[in-house]
């Protein structure tokens, strides 16, 4: 597999890899996330690395934090990359308009991780605006080895520039692999010197419009730099362009025939002048790129400014989708306009009924016994479920069906206050550890100041599952040389003047769900820690123990509950209507005994 | 030459392995090498897809429906599921052996007989291989080998451009020392198997 420390060569890639490759080749010497999918393998690799490769490594407890842990690094001369998921970069946003006006002294790029057709994320925002928003530069590969080689290019301009630099990457870059041929690595240089200058870095309303000020020449320089960078280059030839940036290039690349290819790498600024110039004489232009018509409605500006009257199609023409990712198939749309591969003609799709397979909460998984105590708990009550982004989400499937509101990290528990307030209906919000520390403590805070009589279930399952198991402050820190305190939750959660505050083992769904009786009758802010560690976690550490469950077929009356409570995709109901148990899958949790009216399911060591 | 594998199955089942050993065979023949992998959700027993696709001169990750080479399917369900991936000349390659979804588990969905699957396949293409894998696994000595034996068969299919010593090196390189001999077992009665 892949080595990222070694010395030359070429490997097969992730984007993610290639990723960390290019910071290992530029010296960076420090980096911070919080995780999110499509970027989190880049926090995995570097928790693993980060010692050996003497560059300092954080998960910060949110995006925001992230952001201006490496802002400061970035300050003090020292080269720093954060990278997130692109609805992280929101969270982070606050940080980076003002980090706009001061600027940076090392280089500092904000990876922006946008995930088109949403494959793992609430929605597919465009995080290329945020560059024109911020006025910041702006560069996005297109493969594997792009995503390495302008890595090194990108540190150059923003230190240029002294600009913190957006470094924008899309699901089908970070999770495409590829041949990539490695250079030299550069020492890192971990450790710098805040020089002061308070009227760059202290953005007081008279310092800040001054900064302004700057931020747009600097910003103007940017623009030449655009013009003049290899990064923006055209290929081939012929009467019709296409304008193309990210991983839309390598679709227009592959499958489209006689076109003259502007590819566009450094995207924000946009090189005016090089557009203006490619597209003048052109029949036609195409402006092919994912998500909304960001470059298209630059250069149909740009036409318009310059009097070229050459059609532009794309989608403000219909041509090409905004929804979802692109992909081979996308460029049917344009096969009217140009010459593009003809593909074979797909199969049929099957005749047979398939089932369905959704993603779903793992064999064993804590969370089926909070949910199956919380369903029973609140039996035919009026409840909100104000759920959260984790694995805990997929509570939305049946037989839990225990999501109503889903918005973003934290947004359960804030707005189960609001639910709470402007309805008779009880809110139940559920959030996992992590998340709980991202972004959980003020809306609980926010609860208990303005008396919202919520329960908050925390679901601790003693990591940050979904994204590949990060560690977070609710576990402490042991990597790279720091190890710290876990930071209790319970602790916390009374701290803040909570009263009603239980921990519970969700294994043990009586009295889960006796507890959680309790909390939705209390008459205030009640708190529910269900407390069981990930079993995948375990697994992956060799601390799982080896037990399973068994059904005792004398015993069983077919009553179902086992299914029904916890529905764990262990517990097999066969053709005959009876009840076994997977044992390929079954990790002897104890959840289906534990609900069994019949005792006659048994945990064997 | 373009050559375009996609790999389906269920997260856990070992096709990010298996796209990597034939993602690494050809780019030790010389190939440029595009892959694109399904991460994330994967551990959570949903449906997976990884693309792969080399030759001389490939850069797009994804390949367009209908327009793949072969099919490497671990799971019959999931093989039909995406059998639009393919076309009346592809090669497909099934693993008899189904995993059962949640839903059909607990009794809420059926799971169709495996024979009606294999024979929604056989009426609208002439090329499909199917296989025990996972019981050819166990017969090399764990079930969790069954991916060694699905790149055996690979390597024995009609027109796969990567040959078998260069296949069998490569997965050698990939796993664990003390599973290697196991593995390599299972690469051989994969093959075996798919040549007849």
């Amino acid at each position: 597999m892949s080595n990222l420390l070694t010395d030359g060569g070429k490997q097969l890639l992730l984007g993610n890899e290639a990723i960390v490759r290019g910071l290992l080749e530029s010296g960076t010497g420090f980096a911070s996330t919080y995780p999110g999918t499509p970027s989190s393998e880049i926090g995995n690799i570097l928790e693993k690395i980060s010692s050996d490769a003497g560059l300092y490594f954080e998960f910060s407890t949110n995006e925001k934090v992230a952001f201006e842990v490496s802002a400061a690094a970035a300050s003090a001369g020292v080269r720093s990359f954060t990278f997130m998921k692109h609805v992280g970069l929101n969270v982070a946003a606050d940080p980076m308009m003002t980090l706009a006006y001061s600027g940076v002294r090392g280089g500092m790029l904000i990876l922006s991780a946008d995930d088109p057709s949403a494959h793992s994320s609430q929605n597919e925002q465009d995080n290329r605006y945020y560059s024109t928003l911020a006025l910041l530069p702006m560069m996005e590969p297109s493969t594997p080895q792009e995503a390495k080689d302008m890595v090194a290019e990108a540190y150059r301009v923003s230190e240029e520039l002294t600009l913190p630099l957006i470094y924008r990457t899309t699901t089908r870059v970070n999770h495409a692999r590829g041949v990539v041929n490695l250079s030299d690595r550069v020492q890192p240089v971990a450790k710098g010197h805040f020089d002061k200058d308070v009227v760059r870095f202290v953005n007081v309303p008279a310092n800040a419009r001054i900064n302004r000020k700057r931020l747009l020449e600097i910003y103007a320089k940017a623009a030449q730099m655009s013009e003049e960078s290899p990064l923006n280059f055209i290929e081939g030839d012929g009467d019709i362009g296409i304008i193309t940036s990210g991983v839309s290039y390598t679709y227009v690349k592959e499958f489209v025939k006689g076109v003259s290819i502007l590819k566009l790498g450094f995207t924000n600024p946009l090189p005016e002048k090089k557009i203006a110039s490619f597209v003048q004489g052109k029949k036609a232009v195409i402006v092919v790129e994912e998500l909304e018509p960001f470059v298209e409605d630059q250069v149909l500006r740009i036409c318009a400014q310059n009097h070229i009257g050459v059609s532009v199609y794309g989608k403000r023409t219909g041509h090409l989708p905004r929804a979802w990712e692109f992909s081979p198939d996308t460029l049917s749309g344009i096969r009217d306009i140009v010459q593009v591969e003809e593909f074979a003609k797909p199969l049929p799709a099957s005749t047979v009924k398939l089932p369905s397979r959704p993603p779903t909460l793992c064999a064993g998984c804590p969370h089926r016994g909070l949910f199956g105590a919380t369903k029973k708990a609140v039996g035919s009550k009026d409840v909100v479920y104000c759920s959260d982004i984790g694995c805990y989400t997929l509570g939305v499937q049946p037989p839990f069906n225990a999501a109503d509101f889903i918005i973003c990290m934290g947004g359960g528990a804030g707005a189960a206050g609001g639910f709470d307030q402007s309805t008779d209906q009880k809110a139940i919000a559920f959030m996992g550890d992590s998340t709980f520390f991202h972004s959980g403590v003020p809306p609980l805070v926010n609860a208990l100041f303005n008396n919202h009589k919520i329960v908050m279930v925390i679901l601790d399952n003693r990591t940050t599952a979904m994204t590949g198991h990060q560690p977070n402050p609710g576990t402490g820190r042991d990597f790279g040389g720091v190890t710290t305190d876990a930071i209790d939750i319970e602790q916390l959660v009374r701290g803040v003047g909570a009263k009603f505050v239980e921990t519970v083992d969700p294994y043990d769904v009586k009295r889960t769900t006796q507890v959680m009786k309790d909390a939705i009758a209390y008459d205030g802010v009640a708190v529910v820690i269900s407390k069981c560690p990930c079993p995948l976690e375990l697994k992956k550490r060799k601390m799982l123990e080896a037990k399973r469950c068994v059904v005792h077929p004398e015993g069983c009356i077919k009553c179902y509950t086992c299914l029904k409570t916890v529905a764990c995709p262990a517990i097999i109901k066969g053709k005959d209507g009876s009840v076994s148990t997977d044992p390929t899958q079954c990790i002897g949790c104890g959840m289906c005994a534990n609900v069994c009216p019949k005792k006659t399911i048994e945990v064997i060591r | 030459m373009k050559y375009t594998v996609q790999i389906v199955g269920v997260g856990g089942q070992g096709v990010l392995l298996a796209s990597m050993v034939l993602g690494n065979a050809a780019m030790e023949m010389g190939f440029q090498v595009a892959m694109s992998e399904v991460h994330g959700m994967a551990q959570r027993g949903g449906s997976v897809l990884s693309t792969l696709r080399f030759g001389d001169e490939v850069i797009s990750p994804l390949e367009a429906v209908g327009n793949a080479d072969m099919i490497m399917g671990f799971e019959p369900s999931e093989t039909c599921r995406n059998i639009h991936l393919a076309n009346e000349d592809s090669v497909i390659l099934m693993n008899l052996d189904p995993v059962l979804p949640s839903m059909v588990a607990a009794g809420f969905e059926e799971y169709p007989e495996v024979s009606d699957l294999v024979d929604s396949v056989k009426a609208v293409n002439n090329h499909l291989v199917t296989i025990d894998a996972t019981s050819l696994a166990i017969k090399a000595g764990k079930a969790v080998a069954a991916n060694a034996v699905m790149i055996g068969a690979v390597a024995a299919l009609d027109g796969f451009p990567i040959p078998k010593d260069v296949l069998k090196d490569v997965l050698g390189k990939q796993v664990p020392e003390k599973f290697r001999e196991l593995n390599l077992n299972a690469f051989e009665m994969g093959y075996e198997a798919a040549k007849n």
